[in-house]
């Protein structure tokens, strides 16, 4: 088994310096005790697996041939880079040949140093007429025997577009073998909002930043797109004359569908897992209060009675029956849990200014955003971080990386999605979920609030 | 990933002590007096400057003046805005035409500090037209006189004690003018998320209609709707900034 050795020595200096740091105020010393680590397994007890993704064979010699082989290769080799569950051989330690086949596949080259690949992908492109055909292979190099462990074919209209998600499916397939079971995120969405000539638009792109496109044109300000778990129905709030409402945007339809306007200030939608309800923040009786309905605005209910702003609810997705959310009854706004009929309140960090909480797809973690150091003129960081539900313990996954917001877990809980505004400059980030692999996606200047899709 | 326990558990043993050393900002400044700063402390010559500053009154009519109160430790020089330098302690009179801000910058071998005072000036009250018709209200300027915008402390969602007479001159104008319908913007400086400055701006907002309830103004002539940080009036990041997007804000409803 080979071992992620860059990785290590990062991790190492970075808790040497972390240890310089507790050394230095020995003094509190007796305090860490109280908090242990917390592991966050973004590998779900797989060992990485070393990969190579050989270039794939173009079939024809022509330019645009040629184009979309190497925009699938770049695409593929993102992907399984971005799982974060592979040791993928760098491009510079691979065979460079370019085996269009099992046929011309010589196992023992991919096999042998400096590449020592446990698994390579390898296989064809070609365009025929407007089609695109992909052939794609993976294949165990420790079997001689049926060394075959997916064999896929893809055939789409040529474009572009089509190149990049062919090579997202070939990826996720290849993740979903290799990674655990869990299904891969490279056909995965993020919504954003996108900040142009004064409104704020809802806006969609793929899951690494790519075909990025407005879904609402209503030439106002949205804020806090949350996408449906079946992925048809996107929920967000929208000033209009008479304030803040829920509105519904329909995936399906391409066009807004109706949720009635209730009265008050209505922030922050959030879909229970099944798809069946949703909670939200209403001003309707005169202070924020946090309130489900079922997915048309019906049966609505009343699960908070403080006063004080009560915003950004999240349902744990794992069993609807808990829902975390951002309350400021004693002042500075705190993140709280409670079960879904507004019992059993308990609040979850310990001070500070604690934001944006997103319930992770296992329903074991928590991560929000959090200033421990709030105060006028303070000169703390906001921060993303990660809280052990049952426990409370944490871990700061940013540093010194902006002004960070807003974290949204992928579906397979190995990746956050999160704003990051430096200045005037806000852009949408997003990580392993222990805080490595940090990579912007936009870069507009004005893209916050990510929400990743469910599938 | 396989991330090492040992590196998870220094971590988070870190933040732990970073907690410890940060402690908890309560930051309650439940009115305009000083508002100090402290810089991070990064490798420092000798102890951090501390300053105060205050004034007397903190309201005043237009025409009248104030004295700026002003503190130092630490200190080599001290500047205040619009003022230039002065001595390390001091006082001096102002006679702002404006609700201004006031803002100090002490700097030592230790660093700088800042504080700064909010001066309120109320503009004269301007008489009320009897029995005013809705065609009286078209004047904006007539009601923004009358019915001026409310200013918050950092985080908070409570009325300052100056704030009474603004609320006692707006109800007044709004029981004048029995047909003047109300929206009360409520705003947030730019700090903070998004999402709970919305719904602070909303109490702030239900702050000031509270008030003018309480004075003799119908409910029902008076609509909320917050606005957080997205409509921002000023965005430079400097208190004086920051206090100036933390209001309450009138305007007529149409």
């Amino acid at each position: 088994m080979q071992t992620p050795h860059k990785h290590v020595r990062r991790s190492r200096s970075l808790s040497f310096c972390r240890l310089l740091l507790a050394l230095a105020t020995i003094g509190l010393a007796a305090r860490a005790h109280a908090q242990d680590w917390v592991h966050i397994e973004s590998s779900n007890g797989v060992d990485r697996i070393r990969v190579a993704a050989a270039g794939f064979k173009p079939l024809s010699a022509d330019a645009s041939t040629q184009g979309y082989k190497h925009l699938f290769d770049n695409t593929l080799y993102t992907d399984l880079s971005n799982a974060g569950i592979f040791d993928l051989v760098s491009q510079s330690l691979a065979p460079t040949a370019t085996p269009g086949s099992p046929s011309e596949m010589v196992v023992a080259q991919w096999a042998a140093a400096p590449a020592n690949a446990a698994m390579v992908a390898f296989g064809s492109l070609n365009v025929a007429g407007s089609t695109v055909v992909v052939n794609g292979w993976l294949y165990d190099t420790k079997n001689s025997v049926d060394p075959k462990v997916l064999g896929a074919q893809y055939s789409e209209p040529a474009s572009d577009e089509s190149v990049r998600q062919i090579a997202h499916r070939f990826a996720d397939e290849i993740i979903l073998r290799l990674g655990g079971g869990l299904p891969g995120i490279a056909e995965t969405h993020i919504y954003y909002v996108h900040s142009s000539g004064g409104n704020k638009e809802i806006w969609e792109m793929d899951y690494d930043g790519q075909s990025p496109h407005a879904v609402t044109h209503l030439g106002t300000v949205s804020l806090s797109p949350r996408i449906s778990p079946d992925g048809n129905r996107l929920a967000f709030a929208s000033l209009g004359r008479d304030g803040w409402n829920i509105r519904i945007f329909s995936m399906l339809l391409g066009r807004m569908v109706s949720f009635p306007a209730i009265g008050g200030t209505n922030l922050s939608p959030a879909w229970a897992s099944d798809g069946r309800q949703l909670a939200f923040s209403s001003s309707r009786t005169g202070d924020p209060e946090i309130y489900i309905s079922d997915s048309t605005g019906g049966g609505l209910r009343r699960i908070t009675s403080y006063r004080g702003p009560d915003v950004s609810p999240v349902w744990n997705p794992r069993t609807n029956s808990q829902i975390a959310w951002i309350s400021g009854r004693t002042g500075l706004p705190q993140l709280y849990i409670m079960d879904t009929d507004g019992t059993n309140v308990q609040r979850m960090t310990d001070g500070g200014y604690a934001t944006s909480p997103s319930w992770s797809p296992n329903g074991q973690f928590l991560a929000f955003a959090w200033d421990r150091k709030y105060g006028p003129g303070a000169p703390g960081g906001q921060d993303i971080y990660v809280m052990e539900v049952s426990t409370r313990k944490w871990i700061q996954l940013t540093h010194d990386a902006g002004r960070c917001d807003f974290p949204s877990w992928s579906p397979d809980g190995r990746h956050i999605v999160f704003e990051s505004v430096s200045g005037k400059n806000s852009a949408i980030w997003t990580m392993l979920a222990d805080g490595t692999g940090r990579h912007k996606l936009t870069s507009s200047g004005g893209d916050s609030m990510p929400n990743w899709s469910w599938k | 990933m396989n991330v090492s326990l040992l590196s998870f558990r220094k971590l988070s043993l870190a933040a732990v002590v970073a907690v410890g050393l940060a402690g908890v900002a309560g930051c309650h400044h439940r009115n305009s007096m000083p508002i100090n700063t402290t810089p991070d402390s990064a490798p420092v010559a000798g102890p951090a400057p501390t300053a105060t500053l205050t004034a007397d009154p903190v309201a005043i009519d237009l025409g009248q003046s104030v004295v700026l109160n002003w503190r130092t430790q630490n200190a080599t020089t001290v500047t205040i805005d619009g003022i230039g330098n002065v001595n390390l302690n001091g006082t001096t009179n102002a006679s702002p035409s404006t609700s201004t801000n006031f803002h100090l910058t002490a700097t030592g071998p230790g660093g700088s500090t800042e504080a700064s005072v909010r001066v309120t000036v109320r503009v004269p009250e301007v008489p009320a037209a009897p029995a005013a018709g809705p065609e009286d209200l078209t004047s904006e300027q007539l009601f923004h006189q009358n019915v001026q915008d409310i200013f918050f402390d950092y985080d908070s969602s409570d009325l300052r004690p100056e704030a009474a007479a603004t609320i006692t001159q707006a109800a007044a104008f709004l029981t004048a003018h029995p047909t003047a319908k109300v929206v009360i913007g409520g705003y947030c400086d730019d700090r903070g998320s998004a999402e709970y400055n919305l719904a602070l701006g909303e109490t702030r907002a239900n702050s000031a209609k509270s008030a003018l309830v309480a004075a003799g103004v119908p409910a029902s002539r008076l609509r909320v709707i917050s606005y957080g940080k997205e409509k921002q009036f000023c965005t430079d990041e400097t208190e004086a900034c920051w206090q100036q997007n933390r209001r309450a804000q009138f305007s007529l409803d149409r």
